[in-house]
């Protein structure tokens, strides 16, 4: 039956007909805008006002940007070159950016002939910050470079401030000595440790100013350079790299402090933080200018860069506090009482068990910090100080020159600042995704 | 029979200070307290000496003395005879315009910013995450600097106004942006029901919060029926009415008419004038913190499970229903404590008027008041006080409304 039924169908198709296209509004470009520009009335609405917005903006800035002048000494100059056209005069850029780097006083080095080597000494330093950094940033570089971190804020002072080698050899050797002195007692007593550390690194460097002779400075192999001929972008890094190292210390002490079950030392802590964080960063500023000498012994001359390094450093470590409470208070109790049942004491408990994964809670937070902080240096150009905002502001824009060429020295602030932070953040995310070792 | 028997009292030993847990907090305590009353005594004693080396004492009386200098942008009398005190009020209130300004356009910039960055359309959200990290990655006081310039460099002088074949000219003749400041209409009452400008205008004031009392009547009213008959009165119509009928009213019978800036000689004069240092702190300070906002609004509303959404979809509510009565609330919790440590960043950023010579608390009192007067540490002890008056303030009153807004759970 089967079979002659067989029979009577003309046609059984064995293989499996080929998708046909799909119709062409479906596909490809077409598809593509219609579903992610155009899907809805308001949509496209907001398309086309989004379009007409970039072409204004472009419109406005490309030739600007593209027709720049780039190799002319004075703005009048630069004016007769554009003859009328619309452009940007980067030429001040090409003169100026020593200036805008180091600042118009930081002493340059007449053995080399290339403007880049004349400033060999602060960009070795920021080349070292690299290397040192990178242990710290990246965590699977060999743990051995960390020395090299520990070294290089002392090449880095000789290397910008210059004078005798033997001020940060000296400043090193007390630090050694705290080191082998909380290696030896640290052991048995945290506290012993710490204290005996001081003291050392206190004697150490006693001693150590003694022996350094009276006029080491000035035939030094490396010229002495004085804290006000810093300058430009390189005192706002100079500033955002010192007080985010030293703030991070004093946050988490800060941090635990708050958390102490003692209510003297709990209280000390809440009302710092809070001062602090109540306060803007510019009056803190104001109080590193005109106020904070009158706190010092009255024969003590401390420079301004090293007062306004206190302040912003007692600024930002207040907020890393903060986030540093968030980390601690993130852990579940039980790890603290996981700490306890194992016998270790609040030192030990601290440095092996809750730190380590609190402050890997609040790194992006840290981060966060570090950014703004950054980015608050420019700050101290209301002070008279001559970073990069208050040299564009003072030295440059007041010059015959280039009085008047406001955008390409602003769009070049901005530039710096924008790549640095945009870095970071960049630099942030990733280490997020790094330490998510949860829900994998 | 054996009887219990109290354990042997432990004797007090000077050791336990520091080997028992239970004295050695005070021993940590006690000296933590030496050193502070050390520091404290080291940096006093120095102070005393450093002072009366340089022939000075703490005296807050140089506040009453005549300032001597002017200050341009003011909501209060004040004039280069009027004292210190008077100027650091004149800066108060100067700061607390600006902040309350930004605030207010910070917030509206950064929910349209925020919300966009979700939006479907995928050449606005890149463009809002352009604008995001754009502005959040430069420095505030870069925006104030060059919004300050653009105010001041790139806007029309008042001459080039004037004359026939004039190069500029007022936007709707009614708006005039020059070098020297904005100028827009100003509103006044003809026929005042009282002869002082500020009654008129409180009057007004109350009239709309007595439409707001009404209104929540009405409202309250609505809900009672709704919950009572299932059905919402219509009360579009009726709140039209309780807003405009008494405002429009009283406007009318106070002969509300616009004084519109008119170019007079050299410059314009008539109508009211912001300054392009205000114009500049304010627009930079929103559009900085906008982008902040924006993030924490996105993060907000990211934070809302998806079915959330789907549950109200499936209730048969609208999109924008979802939204208002769904979505929202609950992304709220999530965006107001940052909203308001956002807040109070543009409180205390506002001090950065200084760079831009707009007279707030900094320039007024921590600037010209200083420097003429050389009380540095009075100066800097008052500012702080008040930005820390400020701060505590601001998230007092957010944290009520924070509390107000959370989660009741049983």
């Amino acid at each position: 039956m089967s079979d002659t039924h067989a029979q009577t169908v003309a046609f059984v198709r064995e293989t499996e007909i080929p998708p046909a296209p799909p119709p062409g509004r479906e596909t490809g470009v077409y598809k593509w805008m219609r579903e992610n520009l155009f899907s809805s009335i308001p949509n496209s609405v907001l398309t086309i006002v989004a379009l007409a917005l970039i072409y204004s903006l472009l419109s406005g800035t490309l030739p600007w940007l593209l027709n720049g002048v780039w190799n002319t000494s004075s703005l009048q100059e630069c004016r007769e070159v554009l003859d009328g056209q619309v452009g940007a005069c980067f030429s001040v850029l090409t003169e100026r950016w020593n200036q805008l780097l180091y600042g118009f006083k930081y002493p340059i080095d007449p053995a080399y002939e290339s403007p880049f080597m004349q400033y060999w000494r602060p960009n070795l330093a920021l080349l070292l910050l690299l290397i040192a950094l990178a242990p710290v940033l990246f965590f699977d570089l060999p743990r051995k470079l960390l020395a090299f971190t520990a070294v290089y804020p002392f090449i880095a002072f000789w290397l910008i401030w210059g004078g005798s080698i033997l001020v940060p050899i000296v400043a090193l050797l007390g630090f050694v000595a705290a080191g082998v002195v909380f290696q030896k007692y640290g052991k048995g007593s945290f506290a012993v440790g710490f204290f005996g550390g001081i003291l050392a690194a206190i004697v150490v460097w006693n001693v150590g100013g003694f022996l350094i002779p009276e006029g080491a400075s000035e035939n030094a192999m490396l010229a002495a350079v004085p804290s006000r001929d810093l300058g430009g972008f390189m005192l706002n890094m100079m500033l955002g790299v010192t007080c985010v190292s030293l703030s991070v210390p004093l946050g988490i002490a800060l941090a635990l402090g708050r958390q102490s079950t003692m209510p003297l030392i709990k209280w000390i802590c809440v009302v710092f933080i809070e001062f602090v964080r109540g306060v803007p960063l510019i009056t803190l500023l104001f109080v590193a200018s005109v106020m904070l000498s009158y706190f010092f012994p009255p024969d003590a001359t401390v420079d301004l860069f090293l007062r306004v390094v206190i302040m912003i450093t007692l600024f930002s470590s207040a907020y890393i506090a903060e986030v540093i409470r968030g980390g601690l208070a993130a852990l579940p109790n039980g790890q603290y009482e996981a700490a306890d049942s194992l016998g270790l004491d609040y030192p030990q408990a601290m440095r092996l068990i809750i730190l380590p994964q609190a402050l890997k809670i609040s790194i992006p937070g840290i981060v966060n910090v570090a950014v703004g902080l950054f980015k608050d240096t420019t700050l101290v150009s209301v002070i008279s100080m001559f970073d990069l905002v208050g040299m564009i502001r003072g030295p440059i824009l007041a010059s015959t020159e280039w009085n008047g060429v406001y955008w390409e020295l602003l769009g070049f602030a901005a530039f710096l600042f924008f790549v640095v932070c945009y870095g970071i953040s960049q630099y942030s995310q990733w280490l997020e995704r790094r330490l998510a070792t949860d829900h994998r | 029979m054996s009887t219990l028997t109290d354990p042997p009292k432990e004797q007090f030993q000077l050791s336990m200070l520091v080997n028992d847990t239970r004295y050695r907090s005070l021993t940590f305590q006690a000296i933590a307290a030496l050193v502070l009353a050390l520091a404290i005594w080291y940096l006093g004693n120095n102070l005393i000496q450093n002072l009366r080396a340089a022939g000075l004492n703490i005296s807050y009386n140089f506040l009453g003395d005549p300032s001597g200098y002017d200050i341009n942008q003011r909501l209060v009398e004040y004039d280069s005879q009027s004292s210190h005190a008077r100027a650091a009020l004149v800066g108060v209130l100067n700061t607390l315009l600006v902040s309350v300004l930004a605030c207010i356009t910070a917030t509206i910039f950064g929910v349209i910013a925020g919300v966009l960055r979700l939006s479907n359309n995928w050449l606005v959200s890149k463009l809002m995450a352009v604008y995001v990290e754009i502005f959040r990655n430069i420095p505030v006081l870069i925006w104030i600097i060059i919004i300050f310039t653009i105010m001041t460099a790139v806007m029309p002088g008042p001459r080039e106004f004037r004359g026939d074949n004039a190069t500029s000219s007022m936007v709707l003749d009614l708006f005039a942006f020059t070098n020297r400041g904005v100028y827009i209409p100003m509103p006044w009452f003809e026929t005042g029901l009282f002869a002082s400008a500020t009654m008129n205008w409180l009057l007004v004031i109350a009239t709309l919060v007595g439409s707001f009392f009404v209104m929540r009547k009405v409202e309250n009213n609505a809900t009672k029926t709704q919950e009572e008959t299932g059905i919402r009165p219509n009360t579009k119509w009726i709140a039209l009415g309780v807003w405009l009928v008494p405002l429009v009213l009283l406007l009318f019978l106070m002969g509300l008419s616009w004084e519109v800036p008119a170019l007079k000689g050299f410059n314009f004069s008539g109508g009211i004038k912001i300054g392009g240092p205000l114009i500049a702190l304010w627009f930079a300070l929103s559009i900085y913190t906008g982008a902040f906002i924006a993030e924490n609004v996105r993060a907000g509303i990211q934070a809302i499970n998806k079915g959330q959404t789907e549950a109200a979809a499936a209730l048969g509510l609208r999109p924008g229903r979802i939204m208002n009565l769904v979505v929202l609330p609950q992304a709220l919790r999530v965006i107001i404590p940052p909203l308001i440590s956002n807040f109070l960043n543009i409180t205390k950023n506002s001090s950065l008027a200084i760079a831009v010579g707009y007279a707030d608390i900094t320039a007024t009192l921590g600037g010209i008041t200083l420097n003429q007067t050389g009380r540095a540490i009075e100066c800097v002890l008052l500012l702080m006080l008040f930005y820390l008056t400020a701060s505590l303030t601001i998230s007092m009153v957010m944290n009520v409304y924070n509390a107000s807004v959370k989660l009741k759970e049983r």
